[in-house]
């Protein structure tokens, strides 16, 4: 039996990973994540998990604590945003080649400088290559049943890559919202027990070495299976979904296509902006204009053929990024799906707007404007400041 | 204490056929500490030469649970090892009591990874750091570190025409340890394996945050024949250029010497100071030896119980 | 010698191996001295054994019983920390002594 109460994302991460029970949490407080550090925290004080909680002095020793614990086959968790995940940037890829299914609560929030504590993705695409799994939520509902599925997502041995699972700060971390909460019981049938891991750094009598140094003779064939596993999340990620929604209700893929059928313009974009464009395609749509939308869930893996099968009958499409790769080309989510569309035989024009840095608001007027640049899509640059001063 | 027939008796946690250089003190210090321990141990390692030096894939010299994480972070590393090991033991899946020892070079220590290893002592996690400490960053070329002494040369602060090497002091991380208020702290020495392995010993009897700084001549970046590292690290003892000592519950026990040596005996057997023996030094070699024995004075009086404070 | 490596289909997940494997890895032809041992002179006091930096001193049931040539790479540590008067149970002698006169 589930529940319907009133959470934040936040909460409703913190009441996911209370679900989980964790072995070791090691984390460290920064805005707009800290409420999860916090609610986890009060957690162990009453009793109410049996994890191990290493309040760190940084996100890195965060990080390197998470390495450590998960090398001893123990479920470890973590959460942060921002300039807490940059300082973890050196760590993350260690936790992936070593294989470990590490999840992170990770809510969205720009980069210094200037210091901002408000949401774009600016912190969460910088990580984008790092062999972590990615998963974006549209509001706190996504993001407390992603966590869940994601333990089983790292956890399946054709993955075994640590998992992050984002918010969008304020937005979604801070807004109280509507969420369903499955009981106790069936979150801890659902992960299934344990984590099973093949060798644990505290089996004394069958010692091993982990994290050894690689020449050029062995360092390519151990960073190759994390793109292999990452190819083959994929599938996980699907058949997590549909056992999820066998059980609950809830349906998930690696995107979401919104009204996209019959879609002749459409926008592409991930996380809470999601939701007010839903209003915007509804209302476009009572005018008789096919609109649509493909919501990224899952940005690693990239879900690239899935995208560009998606997209192949859409005239004109608009991918919106909350951040820039400073490369004078576009936004990261852009990039990915132009260079997903390049086989394709059926492609729409593309046009990438970065909106929402620091938090600037993204509102329904500048979503409607968005569309409506895409009825005359050929007349527009490719990249556009969306929502900014001149 | 046990006897090194004792020790001899266990299994050697390092293998032969690492690349440590010919003589090198590195492994000196991870055997004699590790033998001391009659519980299983399992290791974390701080980039550096000794990690690089032991872990050329396919092939560890670890014959106990290894782990590398990275440069600064074994300090937090084995902090999450250990929470997880207490998290198993608190659930019945563990009952074998384990000896978790962090090595860190002093630049994994004294500089890039204090703040992780400052963090793990005041978090009170049972583990034992050790720094292996050869006073420079030797795995990327013998470059200064917070654990240079003054006068060393070294790549990034080299003798040159105008210039005499390192020109600060060393910082004292022993001391900064002892101000964490954890329960052991020892400064000591390779070349003198029953203190070592007794310090280890001590330090394996004891719960929570442990720490020890062990001098380990290196022969490259030092300069001397590969036979004189133990010789050297007891110079260093008996000029008092490095006390060996313990803190024990805030209690100091200081090793003294038969007879405290001059320092330039310790100075002159090494390249790295050499140039202090050039004309015109004789200043910077004198200020050396002035350091030392206010240094030396300093820590005896730590040790000397307080007398006639009642006035 | 050239050896076949494992491609990265069949090696073990992650950055791992069993513990102890560098034993497989010679070092011995690093030397260009090597320590010679001298039974009958030896006290078994184990210096040479804790001091060693390359775990190459042989020891068995409590005694020195010789010396790993595979992985001893001649720092000599051993020959100074020998305690043996006046003559130690070990010396230094050239790798190649003898060799040049074949
Ligand atoms: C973040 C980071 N910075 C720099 C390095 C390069 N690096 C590797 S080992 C090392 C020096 C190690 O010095 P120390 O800790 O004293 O150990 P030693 O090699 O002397 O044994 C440096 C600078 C690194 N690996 N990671
Ligand atoms: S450089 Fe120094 S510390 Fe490094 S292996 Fe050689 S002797 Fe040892
Ligand atoms: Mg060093």
């Amino acid at each position: 039996m589930s529940k319907v109460v009133a959470r934040t994302g936040n909460e409703a991460m913190a009441e996911a990973m209370r679900q989980i029970n964790p072995d070791v949490v090691a984390a460290y407080p920064i805005t707009p994540a800290t409420e999860i550090v916090m609610i986890f925290a009060k957690y162990v004080a009453d009793g109410l998990v049996d994890t191990n909680f290493v309040a760190v002095e940084s996100e890195h020793s965060a990080m390197s604590a998470c390495v450590g614990a998960s090398a001893t086959g123990a479920r470890v968790m973590t959460g942060t945003s921002s300039q807490g995940l940059c300082l973890m940037y050196e760590i993350l890829p260690i936790a992936a080649a070593l294989r470990l299914p590490i999840v992170m609560c990770d809510v969205n929030r720009a980069i210094s400088g200037p210091i901002n504590i408000h949401c774009d993705h600016s912190d969460t695409m910088a990580a984008r290559d790092f062999g972590w799994l990615q998963i974006f939520s549209e509001d706190s509902q996504e993001a407390y049943d992603s966590l869940i599925q994601a333990i089983r997502i790292a956890e399946d041995p054709r993955v075994h890559l640590p998992t992050m699972v984002t918010t969008d700060g304020f937005i979604i971390s801070h807004c109280l919202d509507r969420i369903e909460i499955v009981e106790d019981k069936e979150v801890k049938e659902f992960i299934g027990g344990d984590r099973k891991a093949a060798n644990s750094l505290l089996d004394v009598k069958k010692p091993v070495s982990v994290g050894l140094l690689d020449l050029q003779d062995y360092y390519f064939e151990h960073r190759l299976p994390v793109a292999e596993a990452m190819k083959n999340s994929k599938k996980v990620i699907l058949e997590v979904a549909e056992e999820f929604a066998k059980k609950f209700g809830r349906k998930y893929g690696l995107y979401e296509g919104y009204k996209l059928d019959d879609a002749e313009i459409a926008i592409v974009a991930l996380g809470s902006t999601c939701g007010t464009a839903k209003v915007v395609i509804d209302e476009l749509r009572a005018k008789g204009i096919k609109a649509g939308m493909l919501k990224i869930r899952v940005f690693r893996p990239f879900p690239a053929e899935e995208i560009a099968q998606a997209l192949a009958n859409v005239k004109a499409v608009a991918v919106l990024d909350r951040s820039d790769m400073w490369a004078g080309q576009g936004g990261q989510v852009f990039t990915e799906i132009r260079s997903a569309l390049f086989e394709a035989v059926k492609k729409p024009q593309l046009l990438n707007y970065i909106y929402g840095l620091g938090g600037r608001e993204i509102d329904q007027p500048m979503l409607r404007s968005v569309f409506t640049a895409l009825q005359s899509a050929e007349k527009q640059p490719l990249v556009q400041y969306l929502g900014v001063r001149e | 204490m046990a006897s090194l027939k004792e020790l001899a008796t266990r299994k050697d946690p390092l293998t032969g056929g690492h690349r440590m250089c010919p003589g090198c003190g590195a492994p000196i210090v991870v055997r004699q500490i590790l033998l001391a321990s009659k519980d299983p141990v399992v290791v974390v390692s701080a980039t550096g030469c000794l990690e690089v030096s032991t872990t050329i894939f396919p092939y560890s010299a670890w014959n106990v649970p290894f782990l590398h994480n990275a440069f600064e972070n074994a300090g937090a590393t084995m902090s999450g090892v250990e929470a997880a090991y207490q998290n198993f033991k608190k659930k019945g899946k563990i009952d074998q009591h384990i000896n978790f020892v962090a090595f860190g070079g002093d630049g994994g220590t004294y500089d890039i990874g204090l703040q992780s290893l400052s963090g793990a002592m005041e978090r009170g996690h049972d583990l034992t750091y050790v720094c292996y400490n050869n006073e420079a960053y030797m795995n990327t070329g013998v470059q200064r570190s917070g654990a240079t002494p003054r006068g060393a040369n070294t790549t990034t602060e080299p003798a040159g025409k105008v210039s005499q090497g390192k020109v600060q002091w060393r910082k004292d991380l022993t001391e900064i340890m002892v101000a964490h208020n954890i329960p052991y702290v020892a400064q000591g020495i390779i070349g003198n394996w029953s203190d070592l392995t007794r310090k280890a010993e001590k330090a394996f009897s004891i719960r929570g945050p442990k720490f020890m700084n062990i001098l380990q001549p290196c022969r490259l970046g030092w300069g001397y024949r590969p036979d004189a590292t133990l010789e050297l690290a007891r110079l260093a003892f008996e000029t008092c250029a490095w006390p060996v000592y313990e803190v024990e519950n805030g209690v100091y026990k200081i090793s003294k010497p038969k007879e405290k040596k001059p320092v330039i005996e310790y100075l002159k057997p090494q390249d790295r100071f050499r140039h202090l023996f050039k004309p015109g030094n004789e200043a910077l070699l004198a200020d050396i030896q002035a350091e030392v024995d206010r240094r030396w004075g300093q820590l005896l009086a730590k040790e000397a119980p307080r007398q006639g404070s009642g006035q | 010698m050239s050896e076949v490596k494992p491609g990265w289909k069949t090696l073990p997940e992650g950055d791992i191996v069993k513990g102890g494997t560098a034993a497989e890895f010679k070092t011995g032809d690093w030397r260009s001295e090597r320590p010679v041992w001298f039974p009958e002179r030896c006290i078994h006091c184990m210096f040479c054994w804790i001091s060693c930096p390359d775990s190459s001193i042989v020891v068995k049931d409590g005694k020195m019983t010789g010396i790993d040539y595979d992985h001893c790479k001649g720092c000599g540590i051993c020959v100074k920390e020998c305690p043996v008067k006046p003559n130690k149970a070990l010396e230094m002698k050239p790798e190649r002594e003898g060799s040049c006169q074949r």
